[in-house]
């Protein structure tokens, strides 16, 4: 819709800025508390054959193939000497990687009072604590004797046995473990004044449920107090922790002394890398997320133009992150580190290795500087898909790849995943969505409260002719 | 170094390796390792805690092989150990040798990756020892069940023995009494094994060989296992 001057023909034609912005289209409490209320129930067939099928191949996966594996041995995949990292590791890295979409948007965007987070940040921040969970189980699916993963949880036990702090493995366990229980109390903490929306306004077993996760909250001004210091401290502490956690999980590698892994690079690549494929997923799931659920009032163009931008400033510090190792690893001339180069260029990974650049770079780079691929539902989806199918091969090329090369040439080796590791893989991308979706009909989804705090700061003022936005400076 | 009271070493003499893998046949007799069949091995997956890596050198018809008994090196600096996070793998300060406890290990398999001579093996599978291979396995040593890494240890069996029957009758361990399997099977006496800290020792006379190098000596990981050249390298 566009305002016409009817008076002056010479007036700019202007954009309702209420269409654009959610922030300055305010509608009672009532009808917003309606909106995500029915939005959380609506229950069709479609949402029911899904999850029944993703509990399907959640079985199949994580209880038949990881069962078998567990019950025959490693051999079942295609890991083999010189690669004894597999798929898992590379799944693993990934979806640490997706979990950094959440805080993110969440935490980086609240700091720097990013007004676009407001309706996305619960969205994302869920993305955080499921992906967390996936990729915590492949460390488990990973060892070779999955039942004695408690040796390596630091108790004191008969066996006097007291793990290695030594190990990266280990930083990298409790890394994950403060990372998760951090975002997930990050997660709930914004959460409770929805709950106690949804207790107010449920009946049954909804109501009972609410009533319990709410912690009895009212809204007193105490409460609101309390809750805005809770949540500003934690988003200020989860930053470091979600740098660390991707660092750490970089250390996996540059903490060895394999060419090609041990490179003091890592770390910031990796947490660059992360980012990106956890900002583009983050894209991918709420551009389906406000289709299935019929979120358009509140995930608007906007958004989806906001994060399609981050997308693009994280592709460049990506690129620039990958040409520094690289040209490092080339210039250096070291035999092994040439081999690399090579088995990338014209090896056997080299088609992944190209298709990772043109989803990584050249897809991104040629579509998202324009606002209409940003704004668009097919445009934004493929693109971050693309990246996200690029940074898996990344992790997929740095962990079995680099493996097959050594620096005596009677060791090297070739890997293939095998259909137990594809199986497993599906089965945890299954249970990612599965989360997802049943979560997604048992909380607001969009954070109410956030949103109307919001458009209670923004205002349109009429000057003359022109609407004009104005901000109240909060906290 | 010389704290300790052993520094055992093995040496091996290129020169004298022909590559006929009885050291291989000797070493998974001694150590109950499984034979991991056709398939397996074509997929990379030989069970050997030592094998003959093999290199051709030049282009038909001057063509030579070139035998490199490969196996746990023992560094004493080994990469191997900082990264296990159970201490499955640490290094012994008594034998002076890596040690793998195989009831520890969870099956990471970091230590594989970490180990730049990629001397560690891995039980992909329960071990199976078919008829009549079961009726020779070596009491002193366990069978490694699935999802755990194993690797050459120097026949530590064979040294714990020596050092008991030593100590027993109030001596010093004498130089040769160890004897790995590997050396003690190779015809033409490739592989010589003993106390680096006794002088007088056969190793530490060849160590003193103008032919010794280490492998990837550049790592810093002080390798305990020293190869004299062979062939027609320079030795001059």
């Amino acid at each position: 819709m566009s305002v016409k001057a009817t008076t002056t023909p010479v007036l700019v034609v202007q954009e309702d800025p209420r269409e654009e912005h959610l922030l300055l289209d305010p509608r009672p409490t009532k009808e917003l508390n309606g909106m995500i209320l029915e939005a959380m129930q609506r229950t069709g067939k479609g949402f029911w054959l899904a999850v029944i099928i993703l509990g399907a191949l959640i079985l199949v996966g994580l209880v038949g193939a990881w069962g078998y594996q567990i019950l025959t041995g490693m051999g079942v995949a295609g890991i083999r000497r010189p690669v004894y990292w597999g798929v898992y590791i590379a799944n693993f890295v990934f979806w640490i990687g997706i979990s950094h979409s959440g805080t993110f948007v969440s935490a980086i965007l609240r700091v720097f009072k990013a007004e676009f987070r407001r309706p996305i940040t619960r969205g994302s921040e869920m993305m955080t604590s499921f992906a967390l969970i996936v990729a915590g189980m492949y460390p488990l699916i990973h060892l070779g004797r999955t039942w004695r993963f408690y040796w390596m949880v630091p108790y004191p036990n008969q066996r006097h046995l007291w793990p290695n702090f030594h190990s990266p493995l280990m930083w990298d366990m409790m890394a994950i473990f403060t990372y998760l229980i951090g975002s997930t109390l990050y997660l709930y903490l914004p959460l409770i004044p929805d709950l106690a929306m949804a207790r107010d306004n449920t009946t049954g077993w909804r109501q009972k449920l609410y009533r319990i996760l709410a912690l009895g909250w009212r809204g007193t001004e105490a409460e609101w107090h309390h809750l805005k210091t809770a949540i500003n401290i934690f988003a200020f502490a989860i930053i470091p922790v979600m740098f660390s956690v991707h660092t750490i999980v970089s250390w996996d590698f540059g903490m060895t002394m394999k060419t090609g892994w041990h490179s003091s690079i890592f770390g910031p690549y990796f947490v660059v890398g992360a980012i990106f494929s956890g900002v583009s997923a983050v894209a991918t799931v709420l551009l389906i997320v406000r289709r299935t659920m019929k979120l358009d009032y509140f995930l608007r163009p906007e958004h989806f133009d906001a994060i399609g931008k981050l997308v693009l400033v994280f592709s460049f510090a990506w690129t620039y992150f990958f040409f520094a190792d690289y040209l490092t690893e080339w210039y250096g001339g070291e035999a092994v580190g040439k081999e690399l180069l090579t088995l990338q260029a014209h090896g056997p990974v080299a088609p992944l290795w190209y298709a990772m650049l043109i989803t990584n770079i050249v897809i991104p780079w040629l579509t998202l500087w324009n606002r209409k691929v940003r704004r668009s539902f097919w445009g934004l989806l493929l693109v971050t898909l693309g990246v996200n199918v690029g940074m898996y091969i990344e992790r997929y090329i740095i962990v079995t790849g680099f493996l097959t090369r050594n620096r005596l040439p009677f060791d090297w080796g070739a890997y293939n995943p095998t259909w137990v590791e594809l199986l497993i893989s599906i089965g945890s991308l299954s249970t990612f969505i599965f989360l997802y979706a049943v979560v997604s009909r048992l909380i607001p989804l969009v954070p109410i409260w956030e949103v109307r705090e919001g458009q209670i700061a923004h205002t349109l003022r009429r000057v003359g002719r022109a609407l004009v936005p104005s901000v109240a400076e909060l906290e | 170094m010389s704290e300790q009271p052993h520094r055992w070493t093995m040496i091996i003499d290129l020169d004298r390796c022909t590559g006929c893998q009885a050291c291989v046949v000797a070493c998974h007799a001694e150590n109950n390792v499984p034979v991991a069949g056709e398939d397996e091995v074509r997929l990379g997956r030989a069970m050997h805690w030592l094998r003959i890596e093999r290199y051709w050198e030049g282009e038909y018809p001057n063509l030579k092989a070139r035998f490199v008994p490969m196996m746990c090196q023992q560094c004493e600096n080994a990469p191997c150990e900082p990264v296990c996070p159970v201490f499955a793998t640490y290094h012994s300060e008594v034998e002076n040798v890596n040690i793998q406890v195989y009831n520890r290990c969870i099956g990471t398999r970091y230590c594989a990756n970490n180990c730049p001579y990629i001397a560690r093996i891995f039980n992909w599978f329960d071990p199976e020892f078919p008829e009549p291979l079961n009726e020779q396995l070596n009491p002193d040593i366990s069978v490694r069940r699935r999802g755990i890494m194993e690797k050459c240890t120097f026949c530590i069996q064979r040294i714990r023995r020596a050092e008991e029957t030593a100590e027993a009758e109030q001596r010093e361990v004498r130089d040769g009494e160890v004897t790995p399997a590997c050396a003690q099977s190779c015809p033409t006496d490739a592989f010589v094994f003993g106390d680096l800290n006794d002088p007088e020792s056969r190793v530490a006379k060849l160590a003193r060989s103008r032919r010794r190098f280490r492998l990837l000596e550049e790592l810093g990981t002080e390798p305990a296992v020293i190869y004299l050249k062979g062939g027609d390298a320079y030795v001059g």
